[in-house]
This record gives C-alpha cells, structure tokens and sequence, in this order.
C-alpha cells in the first residue's frame, strides 16, 4: 500500500469530502495561494477554486463565528485556525454559538462544522504558538474533540468529523505533518467513526494511555522494554470526546497498571479526566499500582530549544515512569 | 515649514536604519546555518517606520512592538547584543531565551515587549496608556501593528476605548501591503487604512514610511498631539522585501513589484538625502558601515559565547514572588 504524510491525509480528507458534497466550504488565513501556515491545504484553491477555498482577514473571531452562522443554515464550513494558540481568538463564537445552539434552541440547529487547527510544541515557536488546549475545549458539551496521531488515522477521522452533524474541534500535530503511513488508495473510501480508541500496540503488562504526537513516542518506548520483556499496551484515545470509556477500562483491567501520557500541561490537562474514568469504574480493583500521569510540566513553553524539548514527556521520562510502575 | 533636524539625529536615523538592516541580513544567514531555532519574521524594507518612530521618543514612552519588530527594538535604543542574545535563545538575551525573536522584550527603555499574536499588543497599549494618564504622567505609549491587524477585533475594541476615554496612545499602523499572503485589497474595503480613525472620531494620518525624516517629524507633532487630545493613528504605508518568515515561497506576488520597492529603499534615500544636503560626506557614511558591521560581529560573538539557560530555572518567572 501507498504511504503519505499527515499533512497530505488531511487534504486528501477535506478534498474528498469537498468533491462528494458541494456544501462544504473551507475558511481560513492564508489557506489559498499560501496553501495555510503548514501547507496543508497546498494545491486546493486550484482545484475547488475561491469560492469553496476562502482566504480570509486576520480575523479568528470572525471567520468562526460565520462558520458557526453558515453551518446552521445549511453549509458544512471547515475552518482553519493557524496555530491552535489562537483559538483563544476564536472562544466566544466555538463555546458560546457553536457548542450551545442545538440545545439552547431545543434541538431546531444543527451546527456541522469542523475546526481544524494544529497544537503542540517543539518547533520553537515559543509561548503563543505551541501550546496544546485541548482540555479548554473538552470541557464544552457540544463540541467533539479529535487528536489523530497517523496519517490513516487523520484521514479517517477528518471525513467523519466533516461527516458529523455537530461542531468537531480537530486538532493536529505540527510535529507529526511530515510523518508518513500507509492509507489506502484514494477511492478506497474508509472512515473511522467518533468516539473509537485504537489499541495500536497489544500488551499485557502495562497500559499507556496516550494520544496525538505522544503516540509514536509511547510506541517507541514501549518497544524498548519488549526487549527486556516487559510488555506495553499502547492505547490511541484519538477521539477526546467522546471517550471511548470501555476501551480504557478493558485495557486498564487486563494489565492492572496505567501510564496516561500527553504533552500538554498537566494541571487542568486531560488525563486527569482519562485517569479517573480508569480509577472510578469497574476497573479499580483490577488495578495493582495506582493510575500515573506523566504530562507536560506547568510551564508556558520556552523559546530555547533545549528547554523546550525537556518540558514535554521526553523517552526517557516515559521509560523511567514504566519502571516505577513496574517496580511497584 | 520643515522642522530642521541637527546632524546628531541625522546620524541617529541613519546608522540605527544600517544596524538594523544588518543585523537582520545577518539573522537571515544565521538562520539558514541552522543556529536559530523557530522562525523569523524580518522587516528589511521597513526600517525607516519604527526606526522614525521611536528615534522621538523619551525612555519614559513605551511602545509594543510586533512579530516584526527589530527597527522598533533598534529605534528605542534596546541592546544589539542582547537581542543577537535572545535570537540564539540564551541565558543572556532580554529574555532570558524564553521568548525569542517574536517576544524581545526590554522593560528598562520601555519596551513592553513584541507579540506573536496579531494585534495581541493593541488593548495591552490601550492599557499602557491608561496608567500613564492615571498616574498624571507626560508620557505617551506607541503601539505597533501591521495592516492585517486591523481587521482584527482587539484593534477595533481598543481604539474605541482609547478614544472615548482619550488614552495618550498613539496607534502606529505598519502597512505594508500584505498579511501573510494575503493583500489588503481582499482583506478590507478601503485601500487608506487611516480612514479607519474616523469611525472612532480620532486623528488619522497616512505617510510614506519609507521616508525617515517625515517620519520623525510627525511623530515629534503626533506625541504633542495625543498627549494633549488622545489617540491618533498613523498609518506608515512601506514593503516588506523579503517573504513572511523563513518558509515563504512568495507566491502571491511578482519579483517585478518588489523590485520596485526595492528602488525604493528607506536607507538609500536617506542616505542620498545626506549626502545631497553636504550633512555627511561619503566617507562619513562609509565609517558608519564599518561600525555598525562591527557592532554586529560583537553581538554576534557576544551571543554565541554565552550560556543557555538551565532547566533548574524554568519555574522562576512562572510567577511572581
Ligand atoms: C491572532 C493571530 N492570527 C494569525 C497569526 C499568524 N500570522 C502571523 S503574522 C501574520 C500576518 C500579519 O500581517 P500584518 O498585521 O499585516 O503584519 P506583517 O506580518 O505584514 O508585518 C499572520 C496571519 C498570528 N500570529 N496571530
Ligand atoms: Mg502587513
């Protein structure tokens, strides 16, 4: 099979899904010519042309906002926010329309559209242009929240979240734009529904719980200790809401000790929520060491690059957090 | 009649015009070399805009800078070295090498820092300002942004409150031309972005910022001005000659448009101006060059000398005491 990057699964997705149905339209700064801050969206202007493929004004608040306004009238907007940093920009019109519309109107709107925005840090964009907010938006019923960590997976979740009926924060990984996998051939149409965690390494002995750029991160270590015999369970969660609760807990039942790994900030961050669906459900007595989280320190991220790369869950962090688990 | 300029500030605009043209040409090799990590935004083209601008100002003014903001940090007289410091991410750059080129920051000339967020300075300046009136002061804060800011809310919001609360802040509109890709004629309804004053009954002027004198002139007016009645904008109309920022393939615009820019260098026709009126010879100039290359050789070795920050450090300045 055919291997492409992450970046090019996503516009293989959004072209995909632009061809099937006419009422899809793209927002963005940048997204045309420029082909958006990553070029990711490289190439689509000539295809789909300026009416489909908007550049906009600097203008996040804005282009949200109609996006939300356009979704509940009939189109189905994708919106590309630059840096996730700037959802900041972009909170008032996601949290308080987009999220809140179907139900503060009994149920008459429908907001289908998709947020798309990249997160994460080690590019040395420093504190306004690496942070991972995930959490901020998992924390509003009314938005679903995506975090693919492959190329296939990006492209399967991305038709399903401009698929999906409700507004989809889809947050990609800078990091993780140039890495390649196998995705079927365009034509061979797959997607992966909302909600569904992968197992991408099978295990017994530990479970890591992870998701987005941590995920080939995890997988690495945990090959290391298949060396050494002990044996990692690495569990994508992929979609953050909704969470795939059984999953987890099946995991976290089978192997007794549970990793829960992201990079962003661990005050306030999301597995604090992965560790107590694990630790308040059938899987407690299961459990033989207590739940661990090892997350990004609760710092801004720094400029320098050395720093940068020591405040996020390092390899050898990870390894040493596996050995306490297993030692314990 | 011209306000006459004395030589000493002549030389001032001058040679801090060539300082910062250099150090950004040498920022851009450093970068290609792969010493600097992230990326960079340059203002070579601009020089003149926030170089005019702050070259006015007392230390006591502040101004915020943008993304593209060395000719301001330059023009408010901050450190070569330091900022060569901070490019390099190291412990002894203005930021300790938390911030970077996008954040050089340098609160003891009164500097309150670059942003990476577009238009992310202007209600931070509004705030500036604020105290300045509070505490009964005869300062001004100077707040910087690019023409793609405009279209943003905070500098709608801002603007408005400066104005009805008639905050000394002087809102200083770099355009030139583009926000990333994307040219102002499909981003706003209007090519003078000065006209965008009048919805907020302030002052609005729109100058050629490639022209440093005129510059200079109008900020000394426009200092007086908003201390006495409030908020003005002013729209200093320029190019930017190089891409965006490192990864730009400058699609969106023809060789023979920058070209024309280029005939139309800031530096050059100072320079000229100089020479035309017998304020400095050839040589003069000449001896500029060499000192300002100089200065940059210093900062550079300065920068590379010097040690990065620790990781034992990292929480210190997540909080105050
Ligand atoms: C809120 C926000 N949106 C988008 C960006 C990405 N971005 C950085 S600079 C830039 C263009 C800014 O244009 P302008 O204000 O004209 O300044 P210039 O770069 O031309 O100096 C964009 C879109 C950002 N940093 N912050
Ligand atoms: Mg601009």
């Amino acid at each position: 099979m055919r291997e492409i990057t992450y970046a090019q699964a996503v516009r293989e997705a959004m072209s995909e899904e632009m061809r099937r149905n006419p009422n899809i339209v793209f927002f963005g700064e940048d997204i045309g010519v420029y082909g958006g801050g990553f070029g990711v969206s490289l190439g689509m202007l000539d295809e789909f042309g300026e009416d489909r493929i908007i550049d906009t004004p600097i203008s996040e608040l804005a282009i949200t906002g109609c996006a939300a306004g356009a979704a509940m009238t009939g189109l189905r907007p994708i919106v590309e926010i630059m840096f996730s940093d700037f959802i900041t920009l972009a909170m008032e019109p996601l949290v308080n329309q987009a999220a809140k519309n179907r139900f503060q109107f009994g149920g008459q709107a429908s907001v289908p559209m998709v947020l798309r925005t990249p997160g994460g840090s080690g590019t040395g964009g420093a504190e306004q242009h690496s942070q991972s907010l995930e959490a901020w938006v998992c924390h509003v019923p009314g938005l679903k929240v995506v975090i693919p960590s492959t190329a296939y997976d990006a492209k399967g979740l991305l038709k399903a979240a401009i698929r999906d009926n409700n507004p989809v924060v889809f947050i990609e990984q800078k990091l993780l734009y140039c890495t390649k996998g196998v995705v079927p051939e365009v034509g061979d149409e797959y997607l992966i529904p909302l909600g569904k965690a992968d197992v991408k390494r099978i295990g017994k002995d530990i479970t890591i719980i992870t998701y987005g750029r941590m995920v080939p991160r995890c997988l690495k270590v945990a090959g290391q200790f298949s060396k050494q015999g002990i044996d990692i369970e690495v569990v994508d969660v992929r979609t953050l809401v909704p969470l795939d609760k059984t999953c987890l807990i099946e995991s976290a039942k089978k192997t007794g000790k549970v990793l829960v790994v992201h990079e962003a900030c661990q005050t306030g961050g999301y597995g604090g929520e992965i560790a107590s669906t694990v630790v308040d459900s059938e899987a407690f007595p299961y459990l033989t060491a207590p739940v661990k989280r090892l997350c990004g320190m609760d710092v801004p991220i720094p400029y320098n690059r050395y720093l940068e790369a020591q405040i996020v869950p390092t390899e050898d962090k990870i390894a040493e957090a596996v050995m306490q688990l297993q030692n314990y | 009649m011209n306000m006459i300029l004395s030589k000493t500030i002549h030389k001032e605009l001058y040679y801090k015009m060539i300082l910062c043209r250099k150090f950004e040409e040498n920022a851009a090799k450093m970068f290609n070399l792969g010493k600097i990590h992230g990326t960079t935004h340059l203002c070579i083209g601009e020089e003149a805009t926030g170089i005019g601008v702050c070259s006015v100002l007392a230390k006591e003014d502040y101004i915020l800078q943008t993304h593209r903001g060395h000719n301001q940090s330059i023009g408010k007289n901050m450190s070569i070295k330091r900022m060569m410091a901070e490019f390099l991410g190291k412990a002894t750059g203005y930021c300790k090498g938390m911030g970077g080129s996008m954040h050089i920051a340098d609160f003891s000339v009164g500097s309150l820092g670059a942003n990476g967020i577009v238009g992310g300075g202007i209600p931070i300046a509004t705030g500036a300002a604020f105290t300045q009136r509070y505490t009964k002061s005869d300062s001004i804060t100077v707040c910087f942004f690019g023409d793609g800011a405009t279209n943003e809310g905070a500098f709608h919001e801002s603007l408005n409150l400066a104005s009805v609360w008639k905050l000394p802040v002087l809102f200083v509109c770099t355009n030139n031309l583009y926000g990333m890709s994307t040219h102002i004629s499909k981003s706003m309804n209007i090519s003078d972005i000065s006209l965008r004053a009048t919805s907020y009954g302030i002052k609005g002027i729109s100058l050629d910022g490639n022209d440093v004198l005129s510059i200079y002139r109008e900020t000394v007016k426009a200092k007086e001005y908003v201390l006495k009645n409030g908020p003005m904008l002013m729209v200093l109309n320029t190019y930017r000659w190089t891409g965006h920022s490192k990864s730009d393939t400058q699609e969106y615009r023809t060789k023979k448009e920058v070209d024309e820019w280029k005939e139309k260098c800031p530096i050059k026709r100072h320079g000229e101006y100089l020479l035309s009126h017998m304020l400095f010879s050839k040589e003069d100039l000449e001896l500029m060059h060499i000192q300002a290359e100089q200065e940059i050789r210093d900062a550079v070795t300065f920068a590379e000398d010097s040690p990065e920050p620790c990781i034992e450090n990292i929480l210190d300045d997540v909080y105050a005491e």
